[in-house]
């Protein structure tokens, strides 16, 4: 017999372009809390979802009570006793408590001694059970969609618990909880150990790491780098291991030299209470403001809400003095802003139109005759233009641009918004899905703008990229600006330690 | 230059396979038609090329109309009954002064100008409304336009009272159903005028336009176009109201061709007109659609149901055959949106 439950080993696992992890490990013993800890983007959820049966590793071993076993899905997974709670919930609201802890194995019964139907009223019965377990009090035929998000997360727990699992997965289970939701959560949590049931907590809420668990596990760039008693860590020690590694020269000389203060923010503050808050900040000409923070600290909800595409409840905007009234993006635009976004099949590429017709799209204004036909010779110079000045890779102006590359994409898009000769600059995570060389060249795109004049503002999650590219970074955690860090004295350490400044 | 490649009838060939493969349906129907043609008489007649034509003209005009709700990845359930609504009410507008049957009896003799203007008026409003219940409130365009079909349906029946409506202005009915060519041979009846007119008109929304190109792009991705500046709720109500325009010229025109009206006329054009766009190439995934496409559909349904009633198929099973073609066209297009994913 094995002293550990369940053990990986030797796990890869690699995506187009990306090793998203490299022989990675991790052991889990009954009855304990295993803190998984890494940056954003170090492999925790991707080596979750192979234990999970979410995906295939291309190499490694799983080991159940020391017997090799292979995972296949979910579902097998939940068979053989490991649960996971997601990062980002996915209930049914229009469906009752009990009718999403059973999903897909409602109890069943025979009406009339042949008809198989639902039995509700085991359901519910076992569902109450399961609530009294997880110390709720909730009616188990309330709506799922009537309860918090804390709540919701319960009923998830629940959920994972009725499959009566030995290893629960809770991947950052405290996001968007409350403190006492936390403290409530922390006696479930007990309550499960007490059981023997094996815990892995993935967060980056070093107090709540040091409090609950037992070990730690530490990861960076999908390598396993070691694991640790967690009495004999502290947060300095986590942080150093987590972000411990060099920079590469992977940027080039920036030559921009920042100017008067052109943009500024004040007491700009969401209508969704959880969101960003009370956010002031400026922006000098010709500055490449950095913007850090982990997962869910609300940058690209912030930079959304300045552009138009989220709604705010206070504050004000201001370029070179004038106040601007956003409400949509449109507003954004008229007034020289433009936002490069994060998801860029979601909200920034026209799939099945043109290159043509993607670099136009904002600025076809400008390109008409007779203030009503597009004349379509502009138009063609334009991507010309921008195909010779940014090394755009396509066959024609007329290819869809769902067939370019990541970064070619990218580089349509960025083409797009210079075409409108914007002040502002948000780009929101500009490397995202991108390869390494590509990413260089957006680098020198982005310094060439800032040496132009054009003040931007440039979210990412790279640690590297966000030192090697801002003269200035704000930090943000959970909402609020945190701080900001100068661009020469910033280090991955004291910028993560802001990140995680949790009220 | 790059385009010195020299036009061989191998490249020609290439191009005419690459193009058949894309649309099978097209080139099925097309074999069809030859063949029927050699084998009953009368199917290659000047007479047969006139009525597809007006037929073909008028179901085009509400396809272009229906066009800018497909590519916007909407839809415009409401198109038949605003045909119908409109030739009710050109109908009623342009009755004879002394006409005994007279539906509104205290309305004076019009102009069939001034006629086509309330009727294209009134066909904007419903258009507007149409849009704005669709990009202000939301309400899936789906459901939007099956409730304001009902709706329209209704009022059409209650200002008719059921009672079709004849005694038309003989300047509107031969002015519009008039051709250009002789009696017995060839002629061109005046409908191709109009539909070329529009056609002309909608290729020219559809490339040169900004209003255009929002709307490929809202069909592309509506969140990324709203994000690029685009005002997406303006352009959709604009791209419910050119339909309801269309629809409102054409109901004006298909009073006129059956030289009477009904409350139940048009009855089913809507999902002709999705149909026709469909086999065109018009793709129900957004984005995508060009009016010449539109044309080659509208035109082979057309021609489909032709050939059908010359072959002397109960009309009955017209629509078990066309409901079968616009599945099956649509399961295609779907099936290249698959393929490349």
């Amino acid at each position: 017999m094995s002293e550990y439950l369940l053990e990986m080993h030797d796990v890869s696992k690699s995506f187009p372009g990306v090793k998203a992890l490299d022989h990675a490990q991790l052991c889990l013993r009954p009855g304990k809390v295993h803190a998984l800890m890494g940056e954003n983007g170090a492999g925790k959820s991707t080596l979750m979802k192979c234990m999970f049966g979410i995906y295939k590793m291309d190499e490694g071993e799983i080991l159940i009570d020391g017997q090799k076993s292979v995972i296949t899905d979910p579902m097998d997974a939940l068979k053989k006793g490991i649960a996971m709670v997601h990062q980002e919930l996915q209930p049914i609201p229009a469906r009752t408590i009990g009718e999403n802890i059973f999903l897909g194995r409602y109890p069943m019964k025979k009406a009339l001694g042949f008809i198989p139907m639902v039995d509700h009223a085991k359901m519910y019965e076992d569902t109450a059970k399961l609530l009294k377990k997880v110390r709720m009090d909730f009616d188990p035929k309330a709506k799922v969609g009537s309860l918090s998000v804390s709540q919701m997360q319960s009923v998830e727990i629940a959920k994972a618990v009725s499959a009566n699992c030995r290893v629960l997965i809770l991947d950052e289970p405290t996001s968007s909880l409350t403190q006492n939701e936390v403290d409530a959560l922390f006696r479930i949590i007990e309550d499960l150990k007490a059981e023997g049931v094996a815990i892995v907590y993935i967060s980056h809420k070093m107090d709540e790491i040091l409090r609950i668990s037992d070990e730690v596990t530490i990861m960076r760039d999908g390598h396993y780098i070691g694991t640790w008693e967690a009495k004999e860590l502290t947060t300095d020690m986590i942080i150093t291991k987590m972000v411990g590694r060099e920079l590469k020269n992977l940027y080039p000389i920036r030559e921009n030299v920042p100017g008067d203060v052109v943009f500024k923010v004040e007491d700009f503050t969401s209508i969704n209470p959880k969101s960003f808050r009370h956010v002031n900040f400026e922006l000098r000409k010709g500055e490449i403001l950095g913007v850090g923070g982990l997962v869910g600290a609300q940058r690209t909800e912030l930079m959304e809400g300045l552009f138009g595409t989220r709604s705010h409840s206070a504050g004000k905007i201001y370029y070179q003095g004038k106040e601007l009234k956003i409400n949509r993006p449109k507003d954004a635009i008229d007034q020289g802003i433009a936002m490069l976004t994060e998801d860029r099949r979601g909200s920034g590429i026209l799939g099945v139109l043109s290159i043509a017709d993607n670099i136009s799209i904002s600025s076809l204004k400008k390109y008409l005759d007779w203030n009503i036909c597009i004349n379509s010779k502009k138009v063609e110079n334009l991507v010309q233009e921008n195909v010779k000045k940014m090394a755009i890779k396509t066959p024609s102006s007329k290819t869809q641009i769902k067939s370019l590359s990541g970064g070619n994409q990218q580089k349509v898009l960025v083409g797009r918004w210079l075409a409108n000769n914007p002040d502002v600059l948000i780009l929101d995570e500009p490397t995202r899905g991108i390869d390494v060389g590509a990413k260089y060249e957006i680098y020198c795109i982005i310094a060439d703008l800032a040496k132009q004049g054009k003040s931007i503002i440039m979210i990412s999650s790279e640690m590297g990229e966000l030192i090697g590219m801002s003269d200035r970074i704000m930090v943000m955690c959970d909402g609020r600006v945190t701080g900001f860090v100068e661009g020469k004295d910033a280090t991955q350490e004291n910028i993560m330690a802001l990140a995680t400044q949790f009220e | 230059m790059e385009n010195t490649k020299k036009i061989t009838p191998q490249l020609w060939a290439k191009k005419a396979l690459s193009a058949a493969k894309s649309n099978p349906i097209v080139v099925l129907l097309a074999i069809v038609s030859i063949i029927v043609g050699f084998f009953v008489e009368n199917f290659f007649s000047w007479g047969n090329l006139g009525n597809l034509i007006s037929n073909t003209a008028i179901r085009f005009i509400i396809a272009l109309g229906v066009s800018g709700c497909l590519i916007t990845k909407g839809t415009d359930l409401s198109a038949g009954r605003q045909v119908g609504l409109a030739a009710c009410l050109a109908g009623a507008l342009v009755q004879r002064g002394d006409y005994t049957g007279r539906l509104w009896k205290g309305v004076p003799e019009m102009s069939m100008w001034l006629v086509l203007l309330i009727v294209v008026a009134v066909g904007i409003c419903i258009g507007l409304i149409n849009g704005i219940i669709i990009a202000k409130l939301k309400v899936p365009p789906f459901i939007a336009t099956l409730g304001t079909q009902t709706i329209i349906y209704g009022i059409c029946l209650v200002f008719t009272d059921a009672q079709p409506i004849g005694g038309f202005q003989k300047k509107y009915i031969s002015l519009i159903t008039g051709r250009i060519g002789s009696t017995k041979g060839f002629y061109i009846p005046y409908f191709f005028f109009i539909a070329l007119f529009f056609g002309v008109i909608f290729w020219f929304i559809y490339n040169k336009t900004c209003h255009g190109k929002y709307m490929y792009a809202i069909g592309g991705n509506e969140v990324a176009a709203e994000v690029s500046g685009v005002n997406t709720t303006a352009t959709l109500i604009r791209i419910y109201a050119t339909a309801g325009f269309m629809y409102a010229v054409a109901g004006y025109l298909l009073a006129a061709k059956s030289g009477g009206s009904s409350a139940s006329m048009g009855m089913g054009y809507e999902l002709e007109a999705i149909a026709g766009c469909t086999i065109g190439g018009v793709s129900t995934t957004g984005g995508i659609g060009t009016v010449s496409g539109i044309l080659v559909g509208v035109l082979v349904f057309e021609l489909l149901k032709i050939v059908l009633q010359f072959l002397g198929v109960n009309p009955y099973y017209n629509y078990v055959v066309q409901g079968v073609v616009i599945v099956v066209a649509v399961a295609l297009d779907i099936r290249k949106y698959i393929a490349k994913k």
